[in-house]
């Protein structure tokens, strides 16, 4: 019976699930009651697999654990509904005590819960912190590391973020065709940057980064065991996903220090995550549907393949399209760079000078490399303009061998 | 060898509110110290937590609600392990995590009957 490891992460992913099923079974119109249950829960099962070990079926455990103190909570406060009718009722609602943890009622509570946590009557970055909170199981704490954020101001985000909910009249149940409709862009969105938050982030720990990137997976993934949710934007943004943290472990060398995509070490990359990646593109490309997440999904694709004929081509194209639909300075920097490699520096730079790009340090830093060593002076320029502009310690250290490279070979 | 019983305590107040992960952490970090007594061959009973409320009885008659909101040790659980001195017993109770967290743990022989 007794194991001598708990699965990573075990606590926290199934904290999240056990207040999903609890507030869509009990129709909670507080969250917290939910939250208080699990946290019983955990520290219950804290103590007693301390000295006893982990039991042989831990969610098992956890989810009986849980129920008890659910019909515990409620019975104490129905006393009067039990006496008559035996059930709990609520709101006209009746609810049997008697419910369960099935796989299907955990994905569709899941599912229920990413859609009332993800609602844009919230800005982007409340949803985020809402969803790591509620659907993600981390604490303010953890959360304010993440976003290198002061504990305070994220509980302060918090706050506010529940209490729009709660005046938005929220309600925890199964998304109708027509909320799908109407809100999956949102919620797709809002994974989309929490995704982004991770692999993009050049300040915060890696593991944390990483741990982003999963939990962005993982709740997308629950849109994909739906049928109202699994639409061909979804299977994109699945497959965008793949491709990205098949490299994330690429990203960043033993120095910490960020590798450019061409100079990463292929065998760190994830083979399994691309071809899971190419299964989910294959499948969001059976439909004519073609949103962002379709064009950067294929962008993906073509990085997965650096020795592929027409690869900056396709590439080239693809930016094209997307800055028509989804326009983002990133985007449109990236472009340039295809953009040189198709046709060349000189054409690149004359593009970057006469766009609306703003001048921000990956501007400096992509003409400082455009300029490279044909025009070193102009290059160097450049990367010093982008070392100031930059707050990342990793960027600074890449710029400055950058740098001194293009000095030594002045010489 | 003889028995021993490990007595923890802490103050309940003074324990953080954790998240689930460091729950986690936590309870892996407990496993892993039984686990290395138990793989000495050390380990007697792995013993229990025990629920904060209780009651008090003394003498008197007066029975209170207790212990634990006023003391600042209160008793957490206990665990029984097997050595050959109380020196030796005092050596497995080192890296117990209660000891992180501000608590104790007391170390006492049990008289064999």
């Amino acid at each position: 019976m007794y194991q001598p490891e708990i699965t990573p992460h075990l606590f926290r992913t199934e904290y999240s699930k056990i207040v999903a099923v609890l507030c869509k079974t009990f129709n909670l119109k507080y969250i917290e009651t939910a939250e208080d249950i699990a946290a019983d829960t955990f520290l219950k099962a804290s103590e007693t697999w301390a000295l006893k070990g982990v039991p042989e079926n831990p969610t098992a455990w956890l989810y009986t654990v849980a129920k008890n103190k659910a019909r515990d909570h409620f019975k104490h406060l129905s006393v009067f509904e039990n006496k008559i009718s035996g059930k709990v009722d609520f709101g006209g609602q009746t609810i049997n005590p008697e419910f369960e943890f099935s796989n299907q009622i955990i994905a569709d509570s899941q599912l229920a819960m990413i859609f009332a946590v993800c609602n844009p009557v919230n800005a982007a970055e409340a949803q985020i912190c809402l969803a790591l909170q509620i659907l993600c199981g981390f604490s303010v704490k953890e959360i304010a590391g993440a976003f290198l954020a002061k504990p305070e101001a994220i509980k302060k985000r918090l706050q506010r973020a529940r209490e729009m909910l709660r005046n938005d009249h929220f309600q925890i149940k199964a998304p109708t065709q027509t909320e799908v409709t109407l809100r999956l862009d949102n919620v797709l969105t809002t994974l989309y940057l929490l995704f982004n938050e991770g692999y993009f982030s050049k300040t915060a720990d890696e593991l944390i980064r990483k741990d982003l990137c999963a939990e962005a997976m993982r709740l997308l993934l629950v849109l994909v065991e739906n049928p109202l949710t699994n639409t061909s934007q979804t299977q994109a943004l699945v497959a965008l996903m793949c491709f990205q943290s098949s490299r994330i472990d690429a990203r960043v060398n033993s120095e910490n220090e960020a590798v450019l995509l061409d100079e990463q070490d292929q065998n760190a990359w994830d083979e399994p995550l691309i071809a899971r990646g190419n299964y989910h593109l294959i499948n969001a490309f059976e439909s004519n549907d073609i949103s962002r997440y379709h064009l950067e999904a294929a962008i993906a694709y073509w990085h997965t393949n650096p020795t592929a004929k027409n690869r900056w081509e396709n590439i080239l194209q693809l930016y094209d399209h997307l800055l028509l639909i989804a326009y983002s300075p990133a985007a449109a920097m990236n472009r340039i760079y295809a953009l040189a490699k198709v046709h060349g520096n000189e054409v690149a730079i004359v593009e970057a000078r006469d766009s609306d790009l703003p001048h921000n340090q990956h501007y400096h830093s992509l003409m400082g490399y455009l300029y490279g060593p044909a025009a070193i002076e102009q290059a160097i320029t450049h990367y010093q303009q982008a070392m100031e502009l930059s707050s990342s310690i990793t960027e600074k250290n890449v710029l400055a061998k950058t740098i001194a490279d293009l000095k030594a070979a002045r010489f | 060898m003889k028995e021993f019983l490990l007595v923890f305590r802490a103050d309940y107040k003074a324990m953080p509110q954790l998240s689930p992960e460091e729950m986690q952490a936590n309870t892996q970090k407990w496993m892993n110290w039984v686990a290395g007594i138990a793989a000495q061959g050390n380990l007697a009973d792995r013993g229990n937590r025990l629920v904060p409320e209780g009651k008090v009885i003394s003498g008197n008659g007066v029975i209170s609600d207790g212990p634990y909101t006023e003391i600042k040790e209160a008793i957490l659980g206990y665990t029984m392990v097997k050595a050959d001195t109380l020196d030796e017993a005092v050596a497995l109770a080192d890296g117990c995590p209660i000891l992180f967290i501000g608590g104790t743990v007391e170390v006492r022989e049990i008289n064999p009957m």
